[in-house]
């Protein structure tokens, strides 16, 4: 087994770490800092540094042991915290995720960086916990063990002493094993060591706790192959009555172990004074880490085992669930098929096998279900990101915003949280930037100093419901107005309100006064608008002039599942997705009209719509080629409206999307398929790309009728010919 | 024609071959059994538009959207017609898996290395690219296809070309 097998785990633990530690950090009530979340913060450090060390990732081990040193102070109050502070530990933190990424690459991180946040770190250190006056407590990290090691000890008081613990390795290889001990050395002074591969014990003296040991160990081996207990009774309580006595509790409680391990296995008695000896040394090059370890107080709360999360997730490959989605589809169809059949048949002598098929229909329905759900994430993972976003651009504008969430345990597919995270952080960095209005601004409305932001998710219906709310100005009908036809669109005075919000989504708006670093260039609210309706959603605006503005962005719960409407066109059937649907109707010769040549629109109110008669762009035969006994349905695809001409609409019905490209590729006018209760592939329909199809059919029908043929506009979608 | 010989050369070699034998109108081919995932009756195929024409179009598999292909359309044989002797064999190429539309299965041949002579340069419809060589038996020839050449050839319009440009 080779070490560089755990790298991964490692990464992704630490990874983990660093977004719980953040958390923490942005939680944190300076007045009064809670003493469990500071505990939380230097655990996540703890932990990462003793990874660290064992992979030998040198440079993230010195930053986070600085960064714990200046954590540990923290908790034990030496350090008090203030806005700048936190800021320089969140900095620290992205550091520490900058170098996990090199290392990850195989890189070293950034030398210069690292020696700056040292810098930093150390200076921090120097500054503020001298400042504190009272001599002793708190040296520079940077000084030597044996220093540092004292005047901690002294700063604490009450420092625990070193106990002795009885650690068992179960099931580790000789080589693995020389490893793992060295590792322990970390965390004291092995006294003793003994055992086979099944079973080896090392008798360690430490002042960790069992737990923080095994959490540290669970980056290297798992939970259940190490046990940790106290060495004796009478070691513990020997080692117990030295602790009020005086600060040489260390050498006294290391006589005291000395004994009891002597008293312990022969063999162990043995070998213990080599150990003792070659201890020392072994730690040498890890030695930074030492000095924390003496301030672990009794008051500490056993960390979190580490193990305890694996008890109650599991990770699997995404493609592993989408095989078991594709299955249960499978089991759909086929379910549904025999259900048809099962239907024909006469209930009274078949009752069993009609009884049997609606329990096979329950059953079948819960388990999709249960399986749809192996790929929903709280919206948490979205969510927890923005704090960070907020805090570090409210004060980069210089404003007083707070953040609120709701709803954060509401799940979606997780293919949909990734992708959405970028458009709702342009959203948020918006509200802050155009919302809210500076302090000063706010009080002068009579509007309290601090603003608030609201981000919401819930569930309704098939979709989730995700709004990002401000107190804000809200939006200025006049203003975007002018800057409308400022900027060459087509508006008009008598539009409604909910068209005018519509208008910032026009690509190159931006009714910024000047424009920040943070937003207002006017690039962006287009693609916001754009990939979210990429994702099969859509956004609504609604705002009120001084009192906020909300953003409400609608989403399909899963990208796996659509909500289509299926259409007949000749023989063939089609799926629309329901989200692009807006209404049907039978046209009417008055509503349309013929344009130059061979285009038709419909007019619908005030507007006229393309319209792409769907047997001529998919080369459908036997179709309704008579627009006026076809039927249009009104879609809507990349923000504009097309009229599409069919033969029927046959229903609504959900289905589950199949990619084309898996084996075949890309086809024009078709964003999918899927499979129908039948087993038949039906294709579903890509609005835009139809209208482009149907667009470049025209053009190739006219090139062949004009004499002087002008080439067809190439492209990769189609042969033509 | 030189990698030709060298395929040839190669086969000589190796060990003995086994092959799908399928007829396409009179004509007996045969693909490496290896590429053969399963076989199918044909039905059930949904047409996709504006695709050559010896696309078929896509059928479902199990819960896999696989596209057909008609060789006989592709290799332009005079009688296309769909019945219940119509098969299609399903065979992975590259991780892709494509339906191949043949007038029938036959049989499961084994070829020695001798028995596989180097294909000589045949009329227009199927480039001597697509093939393996010709399988020589005492009374018949078996037309022995590169199946993974020809389901990832350009022209086949299989998969998608980066650089193709159609117009």
């Amino acid at each position: 087994m080779d070490i560089t097998d755990f790298y991964d785990t490692f990464f992704e633990e630490a990874e983990e770490l660093l977004t719980d530690m953040e958390r923490y950090l942005l939680e944190l009530n300076l007045e009064e800092p809670d003493a469990e979340q500071l505990n939380a913060i230097f655990r996540t450090a703890h932990s990462i540094k003793g990874g660290a060390g064992t992979f030998g990732f040198e440079a993230l081990q010195k930053t986070t042991h600085l960064f714990e040193n200046l954590l540990d102070h923290a908790r034990h109050g030496e350090l008090n915290l203030r806005r700048d502070i936190v800021d320089i530990f969140l900095e620290t933190k992205d550091m520490l995720n900058d170098q996990l990424t090199a290392y990850r690459n195989g890189e070293e991180p950034d030398q210069e960086a690292f020696e700056r946040i040292c810098k930093t770190l150390q200076q921090l250190a120097e500054e503020e916990i001298k400042a504190r006056g009272d001599g002793s407590p708190g040296a520079p990290a940077s000084q030597p063990q044996a220093q540092t090691r004292e005047a901690e000890t002294e700063a604490a008081g009450e420092g625990e002493p070193a106990a002795s613990l009885l650690i068992a390795l179960l099931g580790i290889s000789e080589e693995n094993r020389a490893l793992l001990v060295e590792e322990l050395e970390q965390f004291g002074t092995v006294i003793a060591q003994s055992g086979d591969a099944e079973r080896y014990e090392v008798e360690l003296e430490t002042t960790t706790s069992a737990a923080d040991i095994e959490s540290v160990m669970c980056f290297i081996i798992e939970p259940e192959q190490i046990e940790t207990r106290s060495a004796t009774p009478s070691a513990a309580a020997a080692a117990e009555d030295t602790s009020p006595a005086s600060q040489a509790a260390e050498p006294e409680s290391k006589a005291a172990a000395e004994p009891i391990a002597a008293s312990g296995a022969s063999e162990a008695a043995e070998q213990a004074p080599s150990s003792q000896t070659t201890a020392p040394e072994l730690a040498q090059p890890v030695e930074p880490q030492k000095p924390m370890e003496p301030k672990k107080t009794a008051s500490k709360p056993p960390a979190k085992p580490k193990g305890g999360a694996e008890n109650s997730s599991i990770r699997v490959s995404v493609e592993k669930v989408d095989q078991i989605i594709n299955l249960v589809g499978e089991l759909i169809i086929t379910q549904s098929m025999l259900d048809q059949t099962v239907s024909q048949l006469d209930g009274v002598t078949n009752g069993s096998l009609v009884n049997g098929m609606s329990l096979l229909q329950r059953n079948a329905r819960d388990l999709q279900e249960a399986v749809m759900s192996i790929r929903m994430i709280p919206m948490d993972f979205v969510f927890s990101r923005f704090p960070r976003v907020v805090r570090e651009t409210s004060s980069k504008l210089g404003k007083e915003i707070e953040l609120h969430t709701e709803g954060e345990s509401t799940e979606l597919d997780k293919s949909l949280t990734e992708r959405i995270i970028d458009p709702l952080t342009h959203l948020v960095r918006n509200s802050l930037d155009h919302g809210i209005e500076k302090p000063e601004e706010r009080e002068a409305l009579g509007k309290p100093r601090v603003g608030h932001l609201t981000l919401s998710a819930r569930h309704q219906g098939g979709n989730i419901i995700i709004e990002v709310k401000d107190d804000g100005a809200g939006l200025n009908r006049e203003k975007l107005l002018a800057k409308a036809r400022e900027s060459g669109l087509s508006v008009s005075d008598s539009m409604t309100d909910d068209e005018v919000w519509q208008l910032i989504f026009a690509a190159g708006f931006s009714t910024a006064k000047e424009v920040t670093d943070v937003s207002g260039r006017g690039v962006g609210m287009d693609v916001v608008k754009r990939n979210i309706q990429g994702l099969g959603g859509s956004v609504q605006i609604m705002s009120t002039a001084g009192q906020g503005t909300t953003i409400r962005i609608v989403l399909p719960l899963t990208l796996a599942i659509l909500d289509g409407m299926s259409i007949k066109v000749g023989d063939e059937i089609f799926i629309l997705p329901l989200s692009t649907v807006l209404q049907s109707l039978q046209p009417t010769k008055a509503d349309l009209y013929e344009m130059a040549g061979e285009d038709l629109v419909l007019r619908m109110r005030d507007e006229y719509l393309p319209v792409i008669a769907v047997h001529d762009a998919l080369d459908v035969e036997g179709a309704q080629t008579d627009p006026l006994r076809s039927i249009a349905v009104i879609v809507q695809g990349e923000g504009r409206r097309y009229a599409l001409l069919i033969d029927d609409l046959i229903g609504q019905q959900q289905v589950v999307v199949k990619n084309l490209e898996t084996n075949y590729r890309k086809v024009p006018g078709v964003s999918a398929a899927t499979i129908l209760g039948d087993g038949r592939v039906a294709l579903i329909l890509d609005i835009a790309g139809l209208h482009h199809l149907s667009q470049r059919k025209k053009e190739a029908r006219q090139t062949s009728l004009d004499t002087s043929a002008k080439p067809l506009p190439t492209s990769t979608e189609v042969a033509l010919s | 024609m030189s990698r030709l010989t060298s395929d040839a050369l190669s086969a000589t070699e190796g060990e003995n071959q086994q092959f799908l034998v399928f007829s396409l109108g009179e004509e007996e081919y045969a693909i490496d059994i290896l590429k053969v995932q399963e076989i199918l009756g044909y039905e059930n195929v949904t047409r996709i538009a504006n695709a050559p024409d010896f696309i078929k179009g896509v059928t479902n598999l199990r819960g896999v959207i696989v596209p057909i292909v008609d060789l006989r359309i592709k290799f332009h044989l005079d009688k296309v017609e769909y019945g219940g002797q119509t098969v299609v064999i399903v065979v992975n190429v590259f991780d892709r898996i494509v339906g191949i539309v043949v007038d029938g299965v036959s049989d499961v041949m084994t070829l020695t290395p001798n028995q596989i002579k180097p294909a000589p340069e045949l009329g227009m419809s199927m480039s001597s690219d697509f093939l393996k060589g010709l399988g020589s038996l005492e009374n018949r020839m078996l037309v022995l296809v590169d199946i993974d050449r020809l389901l990832t050839s350009k022209e086949m319009a299989l998969v998608e070309q980066v650089e193709q440009v159609a117009g």
